[in-house]
Formats: C-alpha cells, structure tokens, sequence
C-alpha cells in the first residue's frame, strides 16, 4: 500500500471535507493557481473552481477577516497564511473576533487558519516561527500541531468539521520527510486528545510537532543506557490534553517537557504548572524544560543548530533527571 | 550576458531638465550592471548549495532600485526590500557584505542572523525590512516624521510591491505620513505578479497611483525601466518632500522576469508577457542609450563591466572562505 | 470608470419614497432619539448602566435610511452609533435596554456591553471594539452570498475614523477585487474621540478612495433622511444586482462626545449650534408636515408612542435578573448540550 506524506495527508484532508461538505472553501495568497507555496493545495483549483479555491491579495487580516464573516453565514472557510509567521498580521481578528463571538453573542465561527511553523529549513527568523504561545492564552480558540500523516489527516478534518475557530500549525520540516500508511476509511482525531508515541518506565517525555522525532531518537539512545523513556504527543495545545499529561507523570514521575517554541512564555510552563499542581507528590524530580533560548529563530546553520533542541540535548538532561 | 535584441522598438532618452553628466551616467550603468552580474553569480552559488535559505532576483528591476536611489542624498534613509539590492549597492553596500549575508557568514551584516537583504546600517541610512510586506511604511514614516520634527531637508524612502499594497501597514502607514505631512516617498514597484497573483487579482484599478489621491498626496507614474526617468521622478518628488508637500507615491511599471523566489520558476506567467518585457531590458535600454545618445565607446562600457565582474568575483572568494558564525553568538544582542 | 455621484450636503434628493415609508422612517428615527436620550440622559445619570454608553445622537438618520433597505436574509454589522439597525431588525427595546443595564435578558447574557451586540436570528453582527474590523468580515459575509448564487447584501457600518485603519483598506480591496455584493456606509460625524477629520486624513471626502479600488461612491447629507435613503438605495440595488461593493459617505456631526463621560469640550461649541439646526429628525418633521404627509398632532402623539414603548422597555429591563455567576465558563466553546 502506498505510504502518504504529512504534507499530502493534509491535502488530502481538506479535499475529502472539500467533496463532501460543499460549504467548505479555501482562501489565501497564493493556493489557487499557485497551489500554494509549499503545494498544499496542488490541483485543488482545477477540481473544485476558483469560487472555492481563492487567490486573495496580501492581506492576512482580509483573509480572515472574511473568513469569520462567510463562517458566521453557514461557510466552512479554510484559510491559509503562507508561512505561519504571518498570522501576526491577522492577530485582532483571531483574538478579538473569532474567539469572542460565541462567548459574547452566541455566534459560532467555524473557521480553521492553517499554515507552516517551525524551523530547521534555513528559513530564519520570519519563516521558521512557532507562534502557538500567541494564541494559547485566548479562550475561544482551539489549536492544534499533528506530527504524523495519520494525525495531520485526522485533526485538519477534525478542524473544518469543528463549530469553533481552529488554529492548525502544521510543521514545515514534517512536509515530505514524514510518511505513513493511511487507512482508506473516514477518519477523525479528536482535538484535546494527546497520543503516547512510545512507552516507558523511568521518564517521560511530553512535547508536539517535530520536537516528537527528536524525542524518540532520544528515546532510542537512552534505551541503551538502560533508561527507558515514554514520550507523550500533545497533539493539541488547546484544549490541552491534561488527563494524558498527568497519567505520564504519574507513571514515570519524571518528566522532561519539550517544545519548538522559545522557553519563556511557551507551552511547556502550562504543562509544568498542571503538573506541580495535581500531580506534585508523584513526582521523583524537578520538572525539566527543554525548549530554544529566547531569541528571533536565527538563520545561518551553526546558529540555528544551537538553537534548535537537539537529540543530544535531551539525552544529556534525561540522564541528568533519570540519575536524580 | 543575455537578452540583448538588436533591433528593440523600446528606447530611453534623457528626461528635459535632468542635471546629469557623463560621470554619473557611467555610475548608473555600473550599479546596474553590478545589481545584474552579482544577482546571476548568487544564482549559480544557490545552485551550488552555497546560498543558505531562498533567492530573490530583481532580473529586469535594476533601474527602479538604481535610478532612484542614486537619486537620493546623504542624510536621506532607505528602507529596502528584498528585490531592491541595487539601492543597497548604490547606499555603499559591498557586494562581499550581500554575498557574505546570502552565504549566512560570519563576516555578513547580521553575522548569520538574518539573511538576503534584511539588514540594515543606520549609518549609512539603511532600515532593514522584515518578511512583513508594507511594515517598512509605517518605520519609515517614522524616520521622516523625525526628520520633519528637526527641520532637516531629508526624506526617507522605502518601497513597495504592487502585492504589498494591499496590506494594512500600507495603508496606515501613508495615511499617517500624509495627514502629518512627512517627506516620504514610496516607490511602489508594480512588477506585475506577488508571487503568482497578478496585479489584476491584487487590485481592481490598472493604475495604483491612483491611490495616492485617496490619501491626499502627489501620485504619478514612471518607467520603472528607465534609469533616467527613475533619477528624475524621485528627485522632483524629493523636491517637493524637501518643501514640505508631503509624502510622494511613484508607481514605477517594471515587470519581474523571474519567479517570486529561485525555486519557483513562474509557470504562471503567459511566455509572451515574459518575452514583451525582455524587449524592455532596462541594462540594454541604457547601454544604447549611452552609446547612441551620449557617445559613450562600447570599450569603455566593456570596461565598467568587467570592473563589476571582478569585484563580484572577488566578493564570491571572500565571502565563502569566511566562516560560519559560532554558535556562541546564538543568544547575543537580543538585548542591549 | 467607476461611478461617483457627488451628492454634497443633500442635494442628490432625486429618489421616490412612498409615503408609508416616509413615515415609517420618521417612528424609527424618533424612536432611536427616545431609546438613546433615555440611556445617556437618564439611565447613565442614574448608575443604572453597566460601563459605558455611545450614542448616534444627531446620526438617527443613517441608520434608519439605510437599514429600512434590508430584505430578511441580509445581513448587517453595524457599528456603535447605529442603534436604528437594531430596532429594524427586529430587536426589541426591552432587550436592548436589558443589554445596557448588564441583564441576562440582554442580547449578549451579560457578557458584553452597550452597543457591542449582535444576534444572527436577526442576522446583526456584533460588532467588536477594534474598528474596521467589520469591514472584512462583512466582505466575508458578502463572500458567501456570491458563492451560494444568493441576491443578498451585506451592509457594514463604520465612522470616519475606522477608515484610517488597516483592516478597512484590505476589507474594502477585496471586496473590490471579487466584486463582492457588500455595501459600506461611513458615518463622517466629523470627530474619531477628539480628532477631527482634518488630523485623521489629508483629503476631502473619504469616499472618494473608492476611486483607488475601481469602486463607485456617493457623498451625501447624513442629516437628510431622504438624501440617505437614496444614497443608499442606489448603492445597495447595484450590489444586488451583481454591481459589487460602493463606499457611502455620510456626511453628518456626533452630537455629544465620544461617549457619555466625555463633554467634548476640544470641538468649538459654534459647530453643536450650527448642526442642531440641522437636526434630521426636526428638518425630516418639518418637511413632512410642509407636504402634508403628516400632522403636528400626529407626531406628538409619535412621540407619546415613542415614548411609552422606552418607559415599558426600561420597566421590563429593570426587573430582569443579572446572569448567574455560575454561567461565567459557558459557551467559550460550542457546547452539544
């Protein structure tokens, strides 16, 4: 059977939606005749039509500014910001429309707002962003970050079909490195569900997108020093799954929370708060963070390199907090 | 050197009034020569796997960047964007400095940081830009607003793609400059495509200086593939800046001859289109120009060239036997 | 070319209006003056709002004489001095009153104040505080009607300050670019807060950007209802029509300050006089009474209406609870229960 990419299963996704559900649409720069700028949505134009593939002009406020508003009329809009990092430019009318319409006036807005994050592609400071802690402390919003095909499948159709806004961070670096095979079947994966990639007795790892890879060479490595490593993917960062992060800190009772985005004010602080709060007498070890240091994500390779988390990064501190 | 046609309907010639002489003309000629010849060497270094990140060509816009950045004076600031190298080349910028930034080298502006044009030297009034199209109009308002406040007879300049605007910082940021009155002039390169989106889906007008009414401030139209006629423009508009008029939209009709970046090789534009503009050279159009109008010999002009081919080769040596940054600086000059 | 019809202070005034109209803009236009004078004056004088109070006070025209345009299914985001659009839309007085005392009754349960409201039973969006960002999202609205083949509007308001930034440039782009059906009124009441139009743009009429989006736009008196009315109808039957989107300018004075804590003492009292003799309600009266459509009698018994529906509104919103506390965590996400 063929194996899909991360990049096709997301495709493949909002086409499959796109068939059956006529209300969904795309808009954005670039995906129509373009296919996009990584060819996410290759071949989408000529199937459904330029009034469901929209080139829009380069305004990411428009962009999903009309989204909430063809969502509010019974729409299914899919919008696509080019490279993540842009979503700085719709950022009032994520936080300040989209998440507040059905608090304040009971109005769903179905919207998903999808793009590439992350680094490791050379793409520096503007082009390798993950942007998730922007958006983390705003009720109404939903986001989610698959690593595999399977998940980058399920949860984009677990996003259109969601009444509520959905933040969907794709990685840009899983584009074509990661495959799988695919069941031929409707799927769905549940936003707020968090999936275990590996189990394991002494520690864990909890963490999401690309970081989860380099987790699980970590992983590999530490097994041959006799530590044996679980390593939790979030899946979705809001919902958070909390059920799931303090099952894996219970069991282990050490834990190593891992993420792409710079430390301070990431994700990995709320992980680590659930964690002291509910799960405090079970643990054996402080709470380790692993996460970039707080600068722009730099460009040139032996700086991004230092940057990013790497295996050895993990394996060094994992021994640390497995010989606590 | 490619695309010379001999026997092209398009021609320049040197706009009534125009104070320029022959020294300076050679000048041009050899900033857009430069411009060209450093931006094929970096296509061959990205090629080679030297060039870290994407390419960003300006094939065919060289005089847009040239003509009106030579038109500027010292004190006056530019905020480049990422197809305006020939204005940084005309600021002073050296050749080694964009092939050292493009190689993501020690030795480059931003030692590795940040990479193709996004860096910038106040010194030698250079803003830097951000992948964020249009952001520079607002900073840039901002450098003439400090400008206006100490009475200097500066401007800034800074420029836009007909992509670009379309966005917010655009509007904000010409709005603010008109009401205040601010000398900033805006070069608005319409090349015709932002990325695959022809102009005729970026706006529902053919002519965007028509915009600049709207805000209240001088608008007009140039050959962007003109050299003289860019020089000319900005210096009447810098004029007008200068005496306090407000700021100044030039919509320069230029066309991108390549794609949006190296990778994408812009399938999307008609052959025929690609074909008309390459009539339009702007290096060719003012190679004949000197030769025919100004008597310049073709030895001479052979000679300015090969002088641009030596230093960019010499820039390309230098450049890739610099090393990388060390990952020390990673975590440096976040803060002051 | 685009079209431009620069109508100036009222003169456009070409349009037909049938008298039941006619009249039915005058209950509307005086009852939004009743609903508003008895928030601002009374009821906020009183501590019985909640926050803050914005009122269109001298704008009751622009509302009303564009909204009475709408067939059912079009949709509408007005702004916070757009009162009429509520009323005619089919929100009641009492709701809208329970809305600004903070009730559960109100049209958003307490969660949000004054005129930031919105039901889409009703297809009002509700408006947030970040102006001109219903300017894409009404394209968005308008976006949809397209796709689906649908001969619906979508009618987005915002005032003069809105224009300035960025969300209303690309919203108004690309609409202009899809040729959207969306038609967006710009109430010029001549002060964002205290800055005057002169320090907010460096032009005439605002409008007249549209000529930068290949749109058409008309400028009319927003203190003559029949001037508005016609302004609008033009716009709105050419979106309909598949003539995509039209910028209308209003041009018209906001009567008091900002909101109802500000005295507006930056703006020169010589301009509140000379706009009070220009009152759309009295002119609207006066001509009315001039053409004999209507009596004095008549209309001060209008007036009693008016007035009686605002006293029950105010009694039935004072005795609605407050939401319960408990209710505080619901419905930040769609709930199935």
């Amino acid at each position: 059977m063929a194996l899909t990419t991360y990049i096709d299963a997301i495709r493949e996704g909002i086409w499959e939606e796109m068939e059956k559900d006529e209300r969904v649409f795309i808009l954005g720069e670039d995906v129509g005749i373009y296919g996009g700028a990584f060819k996410v949505t290759k071949g989408m134009l000529d199937h459904f039509g330029e009034n469901r593939v929209i080139d829009t002009p380069i305004s990411e406020s428009a962009i999903v500014g009309a989204a909430i508003g063809a969502a509010l009329v019974g729409m299914r809009p899919v919008a696509e910001m080019q490279f993540i990092d842009f979503i700085s430019c719709a950022f009032d009318q994520i936080v300040n429309f989209a998440a507040k319409c059905r608090y304040r006036w009971g109005a769903g807005v179905p919207i998903v707002v999808r793009g590439p994050c992350g680094g490791g592609v050379h793409g520096g400071p503007f082009h390798s962003q993950n942007v998730e802690s922007y958006f983390f402390n705003v009720p109404g919003l939903k986001i989610v970050c698959p690593s595999t095909a399977y998940d980058a499948k399920g949860l984009i159709k677990a996003a259109i079909r969601d009444p509520d806004p959905v933040l969907y961070f794709e990685h840009k670096y899983l584009y074509r490195r990661i495959k799988e095979e695919l069941p031929a079947e409707d799927f769905v994966v549940p936003i707020g569900k968090a999936q275990l990639r590996r189990e394991g007795d002494d520690l864990s790892i909890i963490t999401y997108g690309a970081m989860t890879y380099t987790a699980l060479e970590a992983a590999g490595e530490l097994e041959k020093e006799g530590v044996s490593v679980e390593v939790l993917d979030l899946r979705s960062i809001l919902p958070i799954d909390e059920d799931a992060i303090l099952e894996t800190a219970r069991k282990t009772s050490k834990v190593i929370v891992l993420h792409e985005a710079t430390l301070t004010g990431g994700p990995g602080g709320e992980v680590v708060a659930r964690i002291a709060e509910k799960a405090f007498e079970h643990l054996d070890g402080p709470i380790v963070r692993i996460a970039p240091p707080d600068t722009p994500v730099p460009y040139s390779p032996p700086l991004e390199e230092a940057f990013l988390p790497q295996v050895n990064d993990i394996v060094a501190k994992a021994r640390e907090l497995a010989a606590y | 050197m490619a695309n010379r046609s001999t026997h092209s309907a398009y021609a320049i010639s040197a706009p009534a009034g125009l104070e320029l002489d022959r020294v300076e003309m050679l000048e041009l000629h050899y900033f857009m020569q430069l411009n060209r010849r450093l931006e094929n060497r970096l296509g061959h270094l990205y090629r080679q796997n030297q060039v870290v990140g994407g390419l960003y060509s300006s094939l065919g816009q060289e005089a847009c960047s040239v003509g009106s950045a030579y038109a500027l004076e010292d004190g006056d600031f530019v905020g480049p964007m990422i197809r305006n190298l020939g204005a940084v080349l005309v600021r002073g910028v050296r050749p080694l400095d964009v092939v050292a930034q493009y190689c993501a080298r020690a030795i480059g502006p931003t030692r590795g940081k940040d990479q193709n044009l996004h860096f910038g030297w106040v010194e030698r009034g250079l803003i830097a830009p951000i992948s964020v199209v249009g952001a520079l109009i607002p900073v840039m308002a901002g450098v003439a607003l400090e400008m206006k406040l100490h009475g200097k007879a500066q401007v800034a300049l800074t420029y836009i793609g007909d992509g670009g605007m379309s966005t917010t910082d655009f509007h904000e940021g010409l709005n603010f400059a008109a009401v205040h009155k601010l000398p900033l002039i805006l070069i608005v390169e319409n090349n015709g495509y932002a990325y695959s989106t022809p102009t005729s889906r970026q706006a529902a007008v053919p002519d965007l200086a028509v915009r600049a009414r709207g805000y209240g401030c001088h608008g007009e139209i140039a050959d962007g593939n003109d050299v003289l006629a860019m020089v000319d423009v900005v210096r009447r508009a810098r004029e007008r800046c200068a005496a306090g008029a407000g700021p100044v939209m030039v919509e320069a009709k230029t066309f991108r001859r390549k794609g949006h970046a190296e990778h994408d090789d812009a399938g999307y534009v008609p052959a025929a289109l690609r074909a008309e503009w390459e009539r339009r050279d702007p290096l060719d159009a003012f190679r004949r120009f000197l030769l025919e109008e100004m008597d310049v010999a073709a030895a001479d002009l052979d000679d300015i060239e090969r002088k641009a081919d030596e230093e960019v080769e010499r820039s390309v040596e230098e450049a890739l036997a610099a090393p990388f940054p060390d990952a020390s600086i990673a975590r440096e000059d976040v803060y002051a | 070319m685009p079209e431009k019809t620069v109508a100036g202070k009222g003169s456009d005034r070409t349009v037909e209006v049938p008298v039941e109209a006619r009249l039915k803009m005058l209950h509307y236009m005086k009852l939004v003056r009743e609903i508003e004078d008895r928030i601002e004056r009374k009821l906020y004088r009183q501590g019985k709002i909640v926050g803050g109070v914005y009122v269109g006070r001298g704008q009751e025209a622009i509302s009303v004489g564009t909204a009475i345009h709408m067939v059912k299914d079009d949709v509408v985001a007005p702004s916070h001095r757009d009162m009429g659009v509520f009323l005619m839309r089919g929100v009641t007085p009492r709701r809208i009153i329970a809305q600004y005392m903070g009730r559960a009754a109100g049209l958003t349960k307490g969660r949000d104040g004054n005129m930031h409201m919105g039901d889409m039973d009703y297809n009002v969006i509700a408006f947030v505080s970040h102006l001109a960002d219903n300017v894409p999202v009404s394209a968005g609205v308008a976006l949809a009607f397209k796709m689906r083949g649908e001969k619906l509007v979508c009618l987005c308001y915002h005032g003069e300050g809105a224009t300035s930034r960025g969300d209303w440039h690309e919203g108004i782009n690309l609409a202009s670019v899809h040729k959207l059906p969306v038609v967006y009124f710009i109430n010029n009441n001549s002060y964002a807060y205290s800055t005057p139009t002169s320090l907010q743009y460096a032009i005439e009429d605002v409008a007249s950007r549209a000529e930068g989006y290949g749109m058409p736009w008309e400028v009319a008196d927003g203190n003559d209802i029949i001037a508005v009315y016609g302004a609008a109808k033009r716009a709105i039957d050419r979106a309909r029509a598949g003539g995509g989107p039209s910028l209308v300018e209003y041009k018209t004075f906001r009567m008091t300050g900002h909101s109802a804590h500000d005295d507006a003492g930056y703006v020169p009292p010589e301009l509140f006089e000379e706009w009070k003799r220009r009152d759309p309600i009295v002119r609207f009266e006066n001509a009315l009474i001039e053409e004999e459509a209507i009596t004095p009698a008549r209309i001060e018994e209008m007036q009693r209406e008016c007035v009686a529906i605002i006293d029950d509104a105010v009694d039935w919103a004072e005795q609605q609870p407050y939401p319960d506390p408990a209710d505080v965590t619901k419905g930040v996400y769609y709930d199935e229960g």
